[in-house]
């Protein structure tokens, strides 16, 4: 079988953990690593790894269109606005990290096959991933959603500095998520980075407010739903709920990481690269179309 | 260091005052409030959901007056006195809540982050700059780090233009000595100026207000009768007759201040604010004074002793935002008491 190749920009937690996870699958081949500069420690650790690396940035891309099948955009949502359009006239499939919202989101354990028609696929952020399929769930078992809220905890060193930069993306791209799966009337998403030493595993809460709440309901969509991103995320984990607090559902997930380029605590960074190569996998599996 | 004679005073009762009552103040209560400020000659009103601009949430709590209501009457009432705002990256952001917030006429913008995360606040402060908003920039929960890295947090701040600096003792545990270490670690790498926002659970508001002056600091929060989260802020009135005994200039009418004080009480606390046994707890365990409400509030559902509550909070280092966990530890303390007995 052809290899399906594909090439990271980006050499920041995300590009590089990515990275890793891609030498890993038996599916994809990383034929390019590609940042602003060579002495970063995602650089240091691609180079170790035998990796072709390039402080070209979207220039390189271009230059090898003919050595590349698809490009994860692991920079940032202001530099994946000029990147889409380069990409997009190359033919490339894309799919995108940063929280720019070019292309429609992805959330393979809710929209997976939909997803695959798709040459810009936008992951949606961190806590996205973590929490828009309980979202969907909720929406599923509940024709009225009037709010839904989502509140994400990450430890402090988890967070580089594109992240950081992007915090208000962040925000208005998880809530435009929230709403788009759950169909809620109003939703909202909020970020906490936490220094504590020893660092705290990602975290995600989840509160919705319905009508006519239905604990049982949810649990029967939610569980197989779980068991779904497990497959695709072993360090994903229901820790609370679903309860009612009062009148609202509460929901508390857990996602500790693989431990691949970041230590486990990261499962911020785990969800959405682990979703990411998922999706690729299924455009390597589809012959690469 | 020159001594020092003038002290910008700012007045978040309107905000931090929120804590206190589950953020319920009404319209009609802002604007009493403003034009009581106003005739007092308070320099800074600041005016919000206690978690500042877009924080009105499950998580921290709904507010009864949504943040352009709030805004309008606040502006409507205050002319001399300079109308402020807190927003926490993360909670609020420039799209949603700052260019609003610009757009209603907003004088004073606190731009705020945990102590060791500056750099969230970057965009922010240059937002404001670029719009010519006064914008100051505020490090809660600064009893976590050192000095040190406090100093480097705050230059940081300084960096991206905020035109102050103000640590933040949101969980009621500095002691004066603290006051001195930090300030003094502020004053020693600061060109701008510098100021403290105190809160009352180990009784040392007033005097970690003054001593901090007594660092250098000119810019001191302060809420009418404390009116703020858990045991309450540094109280106002009586910070602005100290400050004026010390002979230091305040711009404040001594009387105003105190028919401020009088009408808050009546008008907009459900209960002054004391140091209630629970608030030592809190203070001493280093959490999060705004978290009080939510703690007393799981702790009587899971029939657990709050006081266990705030230890293990403060244990797990959990920071201002992360009210969601309370949820967590109230259920595990839950659990492994039905073990034991």
């Amino acid at each position: 079988m052809q290899q399906y190749r594909i090439a990271i920009l980006g050499s920041g937690n995300i590009g590089t953990d990515l990275l890793v996870k891609a030498m890993r699958s038996p599916h994809l081949t990383c034929v390019a690593f590609i940042g602003r500069g060579y002495t970063s420690p995602g650089m240091n650790k691609a180079r170790a790894l035998g990796i072709t690396c390039s402080d070209q940035s979207i220039d390189y891309i271009p230059e090898h269109a003919d050595e590349i099948d698809l490009v994860f955009d692991a920079t940032s949502a202001k530099d994946h606005a000029l990147h889409a359009p380069i990409l997009k006239a190359l033919g490339k499939q894309v799919i995108d990290l940063t929280p720019a919202k070019v292309g429609p989101m992805c959330v393979p354990a809710v929209n997976l096959d939909s997803s695959l028609g798709s040459s810009n696929l936008n992951m949606v952020t961190c806590g996205g991933q973590a929490s828009i399929p309980v979202a969907f769930a909720i929406g599923q078992t509940h024709p009225e959603v009037d709010y839904l809220e989502v509140v994400s905890s990450i430890a402090s060193k988890s967070a580089g500095p594109a992240t950081r930069i992007n915090l208000d993306e962040y925000i208005e791209t998880t809530e435009k998520g929230l709403q788009a799966f759950s169909g809620a009337k109003r939703t909202k998403a909020i970020l906490n980075l936490n220094p504590a030493v020893p660092c705290i595993d990602m975290q995600t809460t989840i509160f919705a407010n319905v009508k006519n709440p239905d604990i049982e309901a949810l649990k029967r969509v939610l569980d197989p739903i779980v068991e779904k991103i497990k497959t695709y995320v072993p360090g994903y984990k229901i820790l609370v709920g679903p309860i009612l607090d009062g009148d609202r559902i509460v929901v508390m997930v857990k996602v500790r990481g693989r431990g691949d380029y970041l230590p486990e605590y990261a499962g911020n960074l785990d969800i959405i690269n682990c979703a990411a190569i998922a999706m690729a996998e299924q455009f390597a599996m589809n012959g690469g179309n | 260091m020159q001594k020092v004679t003038k002290v910008l005073v700012s007045d978040p009762s309107l905000r931090d005052g929120n804590h206190a009552v589950s953020h319920q103040l009404s319209a009609d209560q802002i604007a009493k409030y403003c034009r009581a400020a106003e005739k007092a000659r308070i320099p800074i009103v600041e005016v919000g959901h206690g978690n500042g601009l877009g924080a009105s949430s499950l998580q921290v709590g709904l507010a009864k007056t949504d943040d352009d209501v709030m805004l309008r009457t606040a502006r409507e009432n205050l002319v001399n006195s300079k109308l402020g705002i807190h927003i926490i990256p993360g909670f609020g952001t420039i799209k949603r809540d700052l260019e609003r917030a610009r757009d209603l006429g907003v004088d004073v913008v606190r731009v705020a982050s945990h102590c060791s995360e500056a750099d969230l606040t970057e965009r922010h402060i240059r937002f404001c700059r670029t719009n010519g908003i006064t914008v100051f920039g505020v490090l809660m929960m600064s009893h976590m780090i050192s000095a040190q890295l406090l100093a480097e947090e705050a230059k940081k701040l300084e960096n991206y233009g905020a035109e102050a600096v103000l640590l933040m003792d949101s969980a009621g545990y500095y002691l004066p000595s603290d006051v001195t270490e930090r300030i003094g670690a502020l004053m020693d790498n600061l060109s701008i100026p510098v100021g403290f926002h105190a809160h009352n659970n180990l009784g040392m508001a007033i005097a970690n207000s003054v001593t901090a002056m007594e660092c250098g600091a000119t810019i001191l929060d302060g809420c009418s009768r404390g009116f703020g989260a858990g045991a309450g802020n540094a109280q106002l009135e009586v910070l602005v007759a100290v400050l004026h005994r010390m002979g230091i200039e305040t711009g404040i009418d001594l009387y105003g201040m105190l028919d401020a004080a009088d009408m808050a009480e009546q008008e907009l606390l459900k209960e002054i604010p004391r140091i209630s046994s629970l608030s030592v707890v809190s203070g001493l365990a280093g959490v999060f004074s705004g978290f009080s409400k939510h703690v007393q509030r799981l702790s009587t559902e899971y029939n657990i002793d709050p006081r266990d509550v705030f230890f293990e909070l403060g244990r797990r280092r959990i920071i201002a935002g992360q009210e969601d966990l309370i949820i967590e530890v109230a259920a595990e303390i839950a659990a492994s008491k039905k073990e034991q007995s």
